[in-house]
């Protein structure tokens, strides 16, 4: 129970309070350049969401393994090479150039893999697949899974990770699919000759972000409510 | 030759305004509009992208004989993680309040398209010479682009810049939602208007 009501708690704080592209700006490309239509953004968003779960998992796997301090894998790989066992072994310096190339890889393969097995999939979003590499929101990611895996009192699993990266991916499907309705609106308005294309973008964003300041809080709310009724309903079954 | 390639001056002068990257061609959007809070995390931000855009730009114009065309953007990006890591780790030895306020957005730069676009634009074909000139001239041209905002920024929303009292509170009351994340969007907004306009009256005049 606790579990899963800090899980649900972290998905609906990584997707609205602290969204990824609202508040920490990362995957503004995209946003910007890829939102005229609802299914175009719609079919971004699925893409983002999908190679984003995928590279938190790959990376999660990696840093936990191999690159956080204490790792087991490059301990072992020392003894066995005949190292003294008391040496410590830190090799998260590695981690963007390993992230890059986790991303990248799995991208290239997410491409091939849904390009042979789905081609209806491919059809619909494949041809985003590979603006996704320098997408900086998947990167983002894999950093903020780095920093959870670095600091020892609150170390993620792998569940973690892929319920931050999904709700993640879910908050920029909602942003992006929100600014292309709004953008198809503004199709038909009467833009000032110098604010047209991106100008009136970054202004429409503004107030978006704005309207998302209003979740600010909710998260907390939500913890007080969800305990505060588990602990009523214990209380009145220790009395019966 | 079978075309004419710009000249070590031509590229420098291209990259601040003809060429500029914030307001020009729009590129690196993430750390113009997240690091914009205040003038020190700006300039902060526009040296370590500056560095890592040299560093970067002398290394792949060394080894552009040796590019293979298929795997040219992955070389691209590793070389960049490689002066990224640098960069950062730098900055966590001398400047440690100032990395943990930039946060993440010191290892996104790998992912910043202005520099992947100049490897590939310039360093990826002239000469190391020409490639520096070019990262020095975009790196002046994004510095401009951050600072720009970051005043406007900074000054409306907490009455600073750079630290120094420009609007007291008697006179002035700040606006807070400029430091935040939705004032970001509305100064790129407004600015990126500004220069249209007055590029597109210079052009009729």
């Amino acid at each position: 129970m606790d579990t899963l009501v800090s899980l649900l708690l972290l998905a609906i704080s990584t997707a609205f309070i602290n969204n990824f592209v609202l508040k920490y700006f990362v995957g503004i490309c995209p946003f910007l350049g890829v939102s005229r239509k609802i299914s175009t953004a719609v079919g971004m968003g699925c893409a983002v969401t999908f190679v984003m779960a995928i590279a938190a998992f790959l990376s999660w796997t990696f840093t936990y393994f191999v690159l956080r301090p204490e790792a087991p894998l490059p301990v072992w790989v020392w003894q066995i090479c005949g190292g003294d066992p008391g040496t410590t072994i830190d090799l998260s310096i590695l981690s963007y150039l390993v992230y890059i190339f986790v991303i990248a890889a799995s991208v290239q393969f997410v491409e091939m893999y849904v390009r042979k097995f789905f081609p209806p999939l491919y059809k619909a979003f494949g041809v985003f697949l590979p603006l996704i590499t320098t997408n900086c929101a998947i990167l983002f990611a894999c950093l903020e899974i780095l920093k959870q895996l670095q600091d020892p009192t609150q170390l993620w699993g792998l569940h973690e990770a892929l319920v931050y990266s999904m709700a993640g991916g879910l908050g920029f499907t909602v942003a992006i699919a929100m600014m292309a309705g709004i953008r198809e609106e503004l199709e038909m308005c009467d833009v000032p000759q110098s604010l047209q294309g991106v100008g009136i973008a970054l202004l429409t964003a503004g107030i978006l972000a704005m309207a998302f300041m209003g979740f600010a809080g909710v998260d907390k709310g939500l913890a007080n409510a969800l305990t505060a009724d588990t602990t009523a309903e214990m209380t009145a079954s220790f009395k019966k | 030759m079978e075309h004419h390639l710009p000249t070590a001056s031509e590229r420098f002068i291209n990259g601040i305004f003809p060429e500029n990257p914030t307001y020009r061609l729009l590129l690196g959007m993430c750390p113009t509009l997240a690091v914009t809070n205040s003038v020190q995390s700006a300039l902060t931000m526009a040296a370590a992208t500056t560095f890592v855009l040299l560093c970067s730009n002398i290394m792949i114009s060394l080894m552009r004989h040796l590019l293979k065309p298929h795997l040219r953007i992955l070389v691209f990006t590793l070389t960049i993680a490689t002066f990224v890591t640098v960069a950062d780790r730098v900055l966590a030895a001398y400047l440690y309040e100032m990395s943990k306020e930039l946060g993440p957005y010191i290892p996104l730069i790998i992912v910043n398209c202005i520099i992947i676009s100049r490897c590939e634009a310039c360093s990826s074909q002239q000469s190391a010479w020409v490639s520096s000139a070019d990262a020095l001239g975009v790196g002046l041209g994004f510095t401009l682009g951050l600072v720009s905002i970051a005043t406007v920024r900074e000054i409306l929303g907490s009455g600073t810049w750079l630290g120094l009292t420009i609007l007291p509170r008697s006179v002035w009351e700040p606006w807070g939602i400029m430091v935040l994340p939705p004032g970001a969007f509305l100064t790129l907004g407004v600015l990126l208007a500004l220069v249209n306009f007055l590029s597109t009256r210079r052009k009729n005049s």
